[in-house]
């Protein structure tokens, strides 16, 4: 099962290696992995996509709680979360094509970002299944090349009574 | 007035202003260091300069290994924060194998590196490496400290996080040009670490849990590890397993938590531990696990591990908790505290039929060795150093034979007393950590009972015992072979003993030539009174004890069998 990681960090050098580190150390799979800035110049997010059973995940979370730099871990699964990826993807669009590629993006709420004589180059943001149903679409055309950020992701409401909110509770107290 | 006020003002600025050498040096001395290991090099010349005149007891060992390991030993005996000193680059790089082990062992260890200038990093200069990068994986946290204004909070938060919650080695590298740049310091040091918090009390419910599932049990059996001797919980055990009336079997690093003379004992778990210990665990129906971690050592196939017990788990580390084997009442915080928590709500049970099966295993399959033979037998080295001793030596090991036999022989009574690598299974750590320990405790008798190629990986450190005239005792039990390896390779690989044989030098001349004493002892009858003399003797003395070369250590749990399969126990029936 996917879970999403979200983990608070001292915005200090060496911690992403010391995160990396330990998934490469403990042989879990990191599916995408987020580092940006925050509200507060010391710390910093990141958002970690990771596969696995309940174990591995519950694995991932403690020894990431280990690591003396990451300030609060927190894995969103049973919570209702807004997870987004933002994605640029250049691909062929010959001329006669144009108008028929055009109204995909607009079907898919993308914006053109760029283009030239062969190729166009189109942002696509929103959930995952939505960027990858976009690369579907556009391989028939020729992908030239694909970057996406990775998710991002945020409980959608503020703590409350929820089992969701308590499970939380339960995490960080454990 | 003015004028004069100003004026002592300023010479208080005066005064407040040192170099990052002096702020290292203050703040060891500030934080209690009495007593450091460590080996000088290029960058760190300004730390050196400072520790001239400080009143800080140096060892140097010839080599930063050894230094290291001292280091992790002193730390074990003494239960204070060790601390080594390296330089960087190869310094730094020698420091490895030292802060792994200190690492799987959970030892409190600050580690200070020096680093090339901060301008150069990066530069592939003169003795640089990636002293972070490379400490990072073995080291409880890591971190190089570029301005001088952070030193001093930098090296505090060191020692916190090393000696607290699970303990661990800790390293601080220092780039040259901040250990000589200048700073005044202004008001108290505080720690900045939002992401370290420390559990020291147990959850009250857990525990009540816990207590209750302990009072309803029929057959117990108390599983103790390196965690009570850490959190210095001994008394609480002892009160727990008297109060509850429990059996307590103990992990490698466990041994000396429960004096093993008791009759609750029984003695080491797992791989090469006690049939009765294995059998008990594999019966029970609750195991209580206090500070040990489910190493795979113990649990040998851990799909059958204690396959009929409820497991109570109590760790500081939550994420020891359910790693390897699931756990149904896990109790996070500190052993001392919770085991304080834990013994007024436990009430005694006779358990008369439990303790009379364990009696009859105890009986049936104690350790045994072959006491007829007319070669030394290692074991009974080890038994004629344990009675001539009255249990009270502080011993620390090699790794493989030589290890397995001290904690199976040797009946430790008190915390502290043995000093062992477990974890990372460290050949070589023997001899240092005698020294280390010898130096935490001077007026202790330590022993180092050791394997003849364990002590030849870092023998160089009799050197440093002789310079510090130091009465350690290596008991080096010399049978030729790398025996452990010899044991797989004669049970698994046919008796091809591939590339686990060398050529041993005369360990007496050796030690003589070092300005050690030296003895070798090839007749059985011989060993008392050779162990006699050595102890006698105030200055480090190496016994060569030439013993059975090719003897095996009973019983063997065969790696992916279950604990209660084990080989070689007709071997040691046909002993009785």
């Amino acid at each position: 099962m996917k879970h999403i990681i979200s983990a608070l960090v001292e915005n200090k050098p060496g911690v992403l290696a010391s995160v990396a580190g330990m998934f490469a150390a403990r042989a879990f799979n990191i599916d995408s992995l987020v580092v940006g800035r925050t509200e507060d110049p010391d710390l910093s997010r990141m958002t970690i996509v990771v596969v696995g059973d309940d174990r591995v995940v519950e694995q991932v979370r403690k020894q990431l709680g280990r690591i003396i730099p990451v300030v609060k871990v927190q894995d969103f699964v049973g919570q209702p979360v807004v997870a987004r990826d933002l994605m640029l993807i250049a691909f062929a669009a010959p001329p006669e094509k144009r108008p028929e590629i055009l109204s995909l993006i607009e079907m898919f709420k993308g914006k053109v970002v760029d283009i030239g004589q062969k190729f166009v180059m189109v942002e696509v943001s929103g959930p995952e299944e939505k960027i990858e149903a976009f690369i579907n679409i556009c391989k028939p055309y020729g992908i030239k090349s694909v970057a996406r950020t990775g998710t991002i992701a945020m409980v959608r409401y503020a703590k409350t009574d929820t089992p969701a909110a308590r499970n939380d509770e339960a995490q960080e107290n454990q | 007035m003015t004028a004069k006020s100003s004026a002592s003002a300023c010479s208080a600025d005066q005064s407040s202003i040192k170099t990052g050498a002096q702020i290292i040096v203050d703040t060891l001395i500030d934080l209690g260091v009495d007593t450091m290991f460590g080996y000088t090099g290029g960058v760190v010349l300004p730390l050196f300069d400072r520790l001239y005149d400080a009143p800080i007891h140096f060892i140097v060992p010839r080599h930063e290994q050894g230094g290291c390991h001292m280091a992790d030993a002193y730390a074990r005996a003494s239960g204070r924060v060790g601390v080594v000193v390296a330089t960087s680059g190869p310094g730094a790089c020698n420091l490895v194998t030292g802060l792994a082990t200190a690492m799987m062992d959970s030892v409190p260890l600050v580690a200070l590196t020096g680093q090339v200038r901060t301008e150069l990093i990066g530069n592939d200069a003169f003795q640089e490496a990636d002293t972070t990068g490379i400490t990072r994986p073995i080291t409880k946290y890591n971190c190089i400290v570029k301005d001088v204004k952070d030193l001093a909070r930098t090296i505090r938060e060191a020692f916190y996080i090393a000696s607290t919650g699970r303990p661990g080695p800790v390293l601080v590298d220092i780039p040259v040009d901040v250990e000589v740049s200048k700073y005044a310091a202004d008001g108290p040091v505080e720690m900045k670490l939002p992401g370290y918090k420390v559990r020291t009390k147990g959850n009250a419910k857990q525990i009540s849990i816990a207590a209750h599932a302990i009072n309803k049990s029929k057959q117990p059996v108390l599983y103790v590890g390196g965690g009570v001797i850490i959190s210095n919980a001994g008394d609480e055990l002892r009160a727990l397993a008297e109060k509850a009336h429990l059996p307590v079997t103990m992990t490698l690093l466990g041994l000396g938590s429960y004096d093993q003379r008791r009759p609750e004992s029984l003695d080491m778990l797992g791989m090469h531990g006690s049939a009765y210990a294995n059998y008990a665990v594999q019966e029970c129906d609750l195991l209580i696990a206090v500070g040990a971690r489910f190493d795979d050592r113990v649990t040998g196939k851990v799909a059958t591990f204690a396959p009929n017990a409820k497991i109570i788990h109590i760790d500081i580390d939550p994420a020891s908790i359910s790693k390897n084997v699931q756990v149904d009442i896990p109790v996070v915080g500190d052993a001392k505290s919770i085991l304080g928590q834990l013994i007024p709500e436990v009430e005694y049970q006779e358990r008369k039929s439990w303790f009379a099966k364990i009696a009859e295993w105890k009986k049936k399959f104690p350790f045994r060795y072959d006491q007829n033979s007319s070669t030394i037998k290692p074991q009974y080295v080890i038994e004629e150093l344990c009675r001539q001793t009255n249990n009270e030596a502080i011993v620390t090991t090699g790794v493989g034979q030589n290890q397995m036999w001290a904690a199976q022989f040797y009946k430790f009574i008190r915390p502290r007393q043995f000093i062992s690598s477990g974890g990372l299974g460290t050949m070589g750590y023997g001899l240092p950590a005698a020294i280390g320990a010898q130096i935490a405790m001077p007026e202790a008798t330590v022993i180092d009972i050791d394997g003849d190629h364990s002590f030849n990986m870092t023998m160089t450190e009799l050197a440093t015992a002789v310079e510090h005239n130091l009465p350690i005792n290596v008991c080096i039990l010399n049978n030729g072979y790398m025996g452990m390896v010899r044991q797989w390779q004669e049970l698994f690989y046919g008796k091809r003993y591939s590339k686990s044989y060398l050529k041993n030098p005369q360990y007496e001349a050796v030690a003589t030539a070092l300005g050690a004493v030296g003895m070798t002892v090839e007749k059985k009858a011989d060993v008392p009174k050779a162990i006699k003399q050595m102890l006698e003797e105030k200055r480090p003395c190496v016994v060569d004890f030439r013993v059975e070369r090719e003897e095996n250590v009973w019983p063997m749990v065969p790696a992916g069998k279950s604990i209660n399969e084990m080989d070689g126990l007709d071997i040691l029936e046909s002993m009785a």
